[in-house]
């Protein structure tokens, strides 16, 4: 499996923000994106995802068979917010995005145990810890198998404890082959990644 | 599918919903009425069915700003968007709709009864207004996800999606009052105007979530 | 603390929720048995009073309307009391007061509406007219409804408490104004028969069972107010304990 990206750019408003991006991914493989802010970080992660169109440049999935064979149906996106309903307990929300999002890889309960949070399962959501509510975020990727994670700024708000976790559950990832683009202005514990340094 | 009705349906009735509210805003808005036109029970009685119509567009209209928004502030618009192959997001729309309609304005149609007798409606006209707004409301719901869909982005959108939306609901209100009083005055007939409403809200089931889909996919930035 | 002394020790006291609960378990029974005993026998009076002559047996009605009636005001009045408690003496249980007052509240200005409507159509041939009277209690109930709609919206019951005291505080000065404008506006309910400078103008066949239901409902009232505050306390314990198992579940 590949992700391919070649002489990508993307605009908003009008406006080019970043023009010229190429990299290719295999299994195992990350990518960090670094930069400053207003670099287009955020911009390329969307435009990778499908959120915002692309202005020029190609996006391909390769070798996904027919499983995955689209860039959209390969990944999972991982916003700057959590996207769980405070009000409704963890497991209701893991429930409803499992349900979502295709077959199933891991049960609920299974993927509350890999990020080791299980005891909260029936606590609303927004009780959590801005910690605790990042790694629930993480056990949703967990829940159907997607190869690609896209992961925007996933370290916003954590401190070094859940950095670390969350390292640990991406290194995870990659070691089953899986893929990984994460955007970051943080060293995030992945040694043997490529990098990607936005322009400012 | 199931699960996002399930989901949006227990939002709006959990603490913090907004479907208490439209209620209570539908019982004051019948409630101030007749301090406007005066305790004269014939004219209540006659323009009954009209307030009624105009009270649950009113509240149907409350809460539909928030039909996006709150997904698109928590980040749960993204993931549905990403999840959109084999996911068809128009039917997610028309579900949110549907949820939406079921948590916010079904109880409306449920407490219109009730206010009809506050109006002296004759049981009549009562259950002939209570009929059409159960079979004309779910429209107002179809064409205001295309206003919230609109106005998503927009920090204070929601006065403006009511801005938007109620020149649109015009057409559903005017067959669903006919329909009304021809279930009240004798020589006019009912089932006209009501097939009408009905194919009214039919129509924009289709339409409705389709055009709000599309706006969400160009308006995601 | 020096507000709580000065109001007296049973204030203090009842400050502690614990105390509170321990106290409330043990009146509960017996505030609830004299109101149901209350209520029995003010019905079992009631059904043997003698007939109006106008009115007929419909006239029976009255010994649950009024006391709801009566009940719709006392229970705003309570709230409103509360409601300063929790302004001016910061009470920790003025607001859980105020809180579990406004469901009960409501539910008995429905009932007061609900039965004189009923009461209304033999007598004046429809459920419900635009009168004075009618027109006030109906914004009454709008108001506790616009409470418990608050108090929903609100989840910090701390900043919840300031609110729906404000809120409560306002209704109870607005009452009065309610009351008097739509009294202007128009009027087709009875005057007040019982209360006035000169007396009772109902019989006293008729007025001894509506003093004993009024006191029985009353009690009936203040029994639920007891057990929704004792409810209302473990919520928030449960709340509480749920954010510590919430922080707990890290460790351990």
């Amino acid at each position: 499996m590949r992700l391919v990206v070649e002489t990508l750019s993307g605009e908003r408003g009008g406006e080019t923000i970043f023009a010229g991006v190429s990299f290719a991914l295999g299994a195992g493989e990350a990518l960090l994106v670094t930069g400053p802010n207003g670099a287009g970080k955020t911009t390329l992660m969307r435009v990778i995802a499908g959120l915002l169109p692309a202005a020029t440049g190609t996006i391909r999935f390769e070798g996904g068979g027919e499983a995955f064979p689209d860039v959209a149906s390969a990944l999972h996106f991982l916003g700057p917010v959590n996207a769980m309903k405070a009000a409704l307990t963890v497991r209701e929300n893991l429930e409803f995005w499992q349900s979502l999002a295709g077959p199933r890889h891991f049960q609920v309960c299974d993927a509350m145990d890999l990020v080791d949070l299980r005891r909260t399962a029936d606590l609303p959501f927004g009780y959590l810890s801005t910690g605790q509510k990042r790694r629930i975020a993480i056990a949703r990727l967990y829940l159907n198998y997607r190869p690609l994670w896209l992961l925007d700024e996933p370290t916003s708000g954590l401190d070094a404890d859940s950095t670390a976790a969350l390292a640990h559950f991406m290194r995870e990832h990659l070691g089953d082959g899986g893929m990984i683009v994460a955007s970051t202005h943080l060293p995030l514990g992945l040694d043997d990644a490529q990098t990607l340094e936005m322009g400012g | 599918m199931i699960a996002l009705f399930l989901r949006d349906v227990k939002l709006g009735l959990r603490a913090g919903g907004g479907a208490l509210v439209g209620i209570l805003f539908f019982l004051a808005v019948i409630a101030v009425v007749p301090f406007g036109v005066g305790p004269d029970l014939n004219l209540l009685a006659r323009i009954g069915p009209a307030i009624l119509w105009i009270g649950a567009l009113l509240a149907g209209l409350l809460g539909l700003d928030r039909l996006f928004q709150a997904d698109r502030e928590d980040g749960a618009l993204d993931v549905l968007l990403v999840h959109a192959p084999g996911f068809n997001l128009a039917l997610a729309v028309l579900v949110k709709c549907l949820a939406h309609w079921t948590a916010a304005i079904l109880p409306l149609v449920v407490a219109s009864p009730l206010l009809g007798l506050f109006m002296n409606m004759t049981p009549q006209g009562i259950g002939a207004t209570a009929l059409t707004l159960l079979v004309g409301t779910p429209a107002i719901a179809f064409i205001g996800a295309v206003g919230a869909a609109v106005a998503v982005a927009l920090p204070r959108g929601g006065l403006l999606v009511s801005v938007v939306i109620l020149p649109l609901v015009i057409p559903v209100l005017i067959f669903g009052v006919s329909a009304a009083y021809a279930a009240v005055n004798d020589p006019d007939p009912f089932l006209p105007p009501f097939l009408i409403l009905a194919a009214l809200t039919l129509f924009f089931a289709v339409i409705g979530p389709a055009a709000a889909a599309l706006a969400l996919h160009h308006g995601s930035d | 603390m020096n507000e709580n002394v000065a109001t007296g020790w049973s204030i203090t006291a009842l400050a502690n929720p614990t105390r509170f609960i321990s106290i409330a378990d043990k009146v509960i029974p017996w505030l609830g048995g004299l109101a149901a005993l209350a209520i029995a026998v003010a019905l079992w009076m009631g059904f043997n009073a003698p007939e109006d002559y106008q009115q007929g047996v419909t006239v029976r009605i009255m010994y649950i309307h009024v006391p709801f009636a009566w009940l719709a005001m006392f229970g705003y009045s309570m709230m409103a009391a509360s409601a300063l408690g929790t302004l001016v003496w910061r009470h920790p249980l003025a607001d859980v007061s105020v809180k579990a007052a406004a469901p009960i509240g409501a539910a008995f200005t429905l009932l007061a509406l609900v039965t004189g409507s009923i009461w209304g159509k033999p007598m004046w041939g429809t459920w419900w007219v635009w009168d004075a009277r009618l027109t006030s209690v109906f914004v009454l109930f709008l108001m506790y409804l616009g409470l418990i709609a608050l108090n929903r919206a609100l989840d910090d019951p701390s900043r919840a408490a300031k609110a729906s005291a404000v809120l409560a505080l306002i209704g109870f000065v607005n009452i009065p104004i309610i009351k008097f404008s739509v009294d202007w506006w128009n009027t087709l309910h009875q005057p007040a028969a019982v209360f006035r400078m000169d007396g009772p103008t109902i019989h006293a066949s008729l007025l001894w069972p509506l003093m004993i239901s009024a006191l029985g409902f009353t009690l009936l009232f203040l029994t639920l107010h007891l057990m929704a505050m004792r409810t209302e306390i473990l919520r928030r314990r449960v709340t509480a304990m749920r954010r510590l198992a919430a922080r707990r579940a890290d460790k351990g």
